[in-house]
């Protein structure tokens, strides 16, 4: 078997505010190999985001082993953090997080800002261009988030994280303000990406959008508490043609 | 690093009236730099040229002694240089060229039905060409004159002018100076003024001997002008003249001479240590609205990290690593007081030619303090500018995307 994109061992996260000491995560053990599709699943403040922040390399555990790609994260300083996070991972945040009166595309090249050895503008440019349109968002790269839909917003926010070729995209429910058809877009993007080999860990809430993944993880309490397989698995493609026709019938009628 | 620019720039025009009050302190505080210092730069220009203007290779024998009596009492001190003591010097002395007292007196003098009070000075037949002066017309009296005391005199062009009337010449022309009638033998040509607003050319010069006789009564000479060959004999003739007055004085081996020489150097570091202090204060007081402006720059940096502390997240978020962070807002920090230097360097080349044109003040802006205040401003950029951008740096990016 191949080195697994991620691997976690008793990992666990505790926040101390003040007196209060929170157990975000009490223990999990997983392994991720690439190409997986994975959905997190489970209630609020079961410590899914928590551990996604962990997974995305923004930080480290309190206690257990966190390997990204056989490296041993917890051993890493800030700044061999910030390369990793750049290199390997795309983050794609549940508020979008784009950055406010700036373009699509420019929003789109702020990862390339920081690579190292630095790329040139011009290669820039291409790069966040390819990965706009791979969004489908090509013709809107000069937009500012405010003239954007959020559907389109989360787009560019996935475009971002894409353009640095990441061996792993990560995402804090992405489809969490989107209605169902942009829900089912979005998750044709990831379907597709998830195709040409990109390893794709998600959170959602939505059963349904769980089912477009390969492998349901549910958490309670800072465990998981299942691990399986996705059976029936949804096809963003037919969904949508499946949707198209339901809209096409209601206004028949 | 063109990319961090472009970042700062777009940051800084997002809130340019802000960026503009902020630069505010460092506009005026640069300016006074410049305004400043090109007013000691200015002052001393001016210095410099009045002693060149005197004339080349000069030394000034002068009575009393400053070092001694306190900053004043050279200038205060009584006459002390003896005929004597002139004559020995221009007959002793090897490498002198020219020498020439100068006895000054205040005196009426009438022309016809004209007449103007004016400063009568007496000099030897050397001072026209120690002083180059030049002559319009006529000529300069002879040593002749000066031994007999001869009613003679050279006649400066606004003298002139106040007395014959415009473009008269008046070599020929008797003048008559406390009733005793003088024959005008030369026509100085115009000097101008200098910039002290004093008129060079209202004078009147005569034989030493005649002012000392007719007008003023001293027998003493309280300065004494003297043209050596060439530099490179200045210090040689300046030691002969001390040796060969501190004799003729009978100053004992050990006490202060009760005379000075001074070269045109020495003459001009005198006059422009003034200056100096007077430099020095304003660079002072602009010191202290930099450091007020570069508080100013610091206190918006530390708004500007703090609105901006989910756009620091973000850049974290993708990679950017703490020190990418650093150099962006020293980059808009130094892009800020860089700005404000230069605005404030042009508002100094636009105030100094004020304060020359309403108050007479010599103004010299040179690019010395230019590059000087660009670079002090960029400084206080970076000193300011640092913490904020530090503080920016070591953000958590959770924390810092989390950031309401
Ligand atoms: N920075 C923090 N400081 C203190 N406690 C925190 C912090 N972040 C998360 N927690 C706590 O950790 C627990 C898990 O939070 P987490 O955000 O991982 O939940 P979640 O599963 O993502 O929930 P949701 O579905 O609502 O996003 C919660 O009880 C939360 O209050
Ligand atoms: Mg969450």
């Amino acid at each position: 078997m191949s080195v697994p994109v991620i691997q976690l061992d008793d990992f666990r996260k505790t926040y101390i505010t003040g007196e209060v000491e929170v157990k975000a995560v009490r223990g999990v053990t997983l392994s991720i190999q690439p190409g997986e599709f994975v959905a997190i699943m489970g209630a609020s403040g079961s410590g899914k985001s928590t551990m996604m922040n962990t997974l995305g390399c923004l930080d480290r555990p309190t206690s257990g082993r966190f390997l990204l790609d056989g490296v041993n994260v917890g051993e890493l300083d800030r700044d061999e953090l910030a390369d990793l996070r750049n290199r390997k991972i795309g983050f794609v945040f549940q508020g979008f997080n784009l950055l406010a009166r700036t373009s699509a595309a420019e929003n789109v090249e702020l990862p390339m800002l920081y690579s190292r050895p630095p790329i040139p503008s011009s290669e820039q440019r291409e790069r966040a261009m390819a990965s706009l349109s791979l969004v489908g968002l090509a013709e809107r790269s000069d937009h500012t988030p405010s003239q954007l839909s959020g559907g389109q917003q989360q787009r560019v926010a996935i475009a971002r994280g894409l353009v640095n070729q990441p061996k792993l995209l990560l995402a804090d429910e992405p489809t969490g303000n989107l209605d169902s058809r942009t829900s089912i877009e979005i998750m044709g993007i990831f379907q597709k990406l998830n195709e040409q080999g990109i390893t794709i860990v998600m959170v959602t809430h939505e059963l349904d959008i769980a089912r477009y993944c390969r492998r349901v993880v549910v958490m309670r309490d800072g465990l998981v508490r299942s691990d399986e397989a996705v059976k029936d698995r949804f096809l963003a493609g037919e969904e949508l043609a499946k949707l198209d026709a339901e809209q096409k019938a209601v206004q028949l009628t | 690093m063109f990319a961090v620019l472009r970042i700062a720039l777009r940051a800084l025009r997002r809130n340019i009236l802000r960026s503009f009050l902020t630069m505010l302190g460092i506009i005026v505080g640069i300016a006074s730099v410049i305004v400043g210092v090109s007013m000691g730069t200015g002052a001393k220009a001016d210095v410099d040229k009045r002693i060149a203007s005197m004339g080349q290779n000069l030394l000034v024998v002068m009575s009393g002694n400053m070092s001694r009596g306190g900053a004043r009492g050279g200038f205060g001190s009584t006459p002390n240089i003896s005929p004597g003591d002139y004559d020995a010097l221009r007959r002793e002395v090897a490498g002198v060229v020219g020498a020439s007292p100068e006895v000054r007196a205040n005196a009426q003098i009438a022309a016809g039905n004209q007449n103007t009070f004016v400063q009568v000075s007496g000099v030897s037949a050397d001072y026209a060409d120690v002083r180059s002066w030049e002559f319009k017309s006529g000529g300069n009296f002879s040593d002749a004159d000066v031994r007999n005391a001869n009613k003679v005199c050279l006649i400066g062009a606004t003298t002139a002018k106040t007395l014959f009337g415009e473009n008269i010449d008046p070599v020929g022309q008797i003048v008559r100076v406390k009733n005793a009638p003088i024959s005008i033998v030369g026509w100085l040509s115009p000097k101008g003024v200098n910039s002290f607003g004093q008129d060079q050319d209202d004078i009147v010069l005569m034989p030493y001997t005649s002012v000392m006789k007719r007008l003023s009564g001293d027998t003493m000479f309280r300065s004494l002008n003297i043209q050596v060959e060439g530099p490179n004999v200045i210090s040689d003739v300046q030691t002969n003249i001390y040796e060969l007055l501190r004799q003729r004085h009978k100053i004992q081996p050990g006490r202060d001479d009760d005379f000075m020489v001074r070269n045109q150097q020495e003459m001009s570091d005198f006059f422009n240590a003034n200056n100096r202090v007077m430099t020095i204060l304003i660079g002072f007081f602009a010191g202290i609205s930099l450091v007020v402006g570069g508080i100013g720059i610091m206190n918006i940096m530390l708004v500007s990290v703090t609105e901006r502390t989910r756009e620091i997240g973000i850049r974290l978020a993708v990679g950017a690593r703490g020190r990418d962070v650093l150099l962006q807002f020293l980059t808009e920090a130094v892009l800020l007081s860089a700005a404000g230097g230069a605005l404030g360097i042009g508002t100094g080349y636009w105030l100094a030619p004020l304060l020359t044109k309403y108050f007479e003040f010599p103004t010299l802006i040179s690019n010395s303090s230019v590059i000087m205040a660009f670079t002090v401003s960029a400084i206080i950029g970076i000193v300011f500018g640092f913490f904020p951008a530090l503080k920016a740096a070591r953000l958590d990016p959770i924390d810092a995307l989390r950031f309401e």
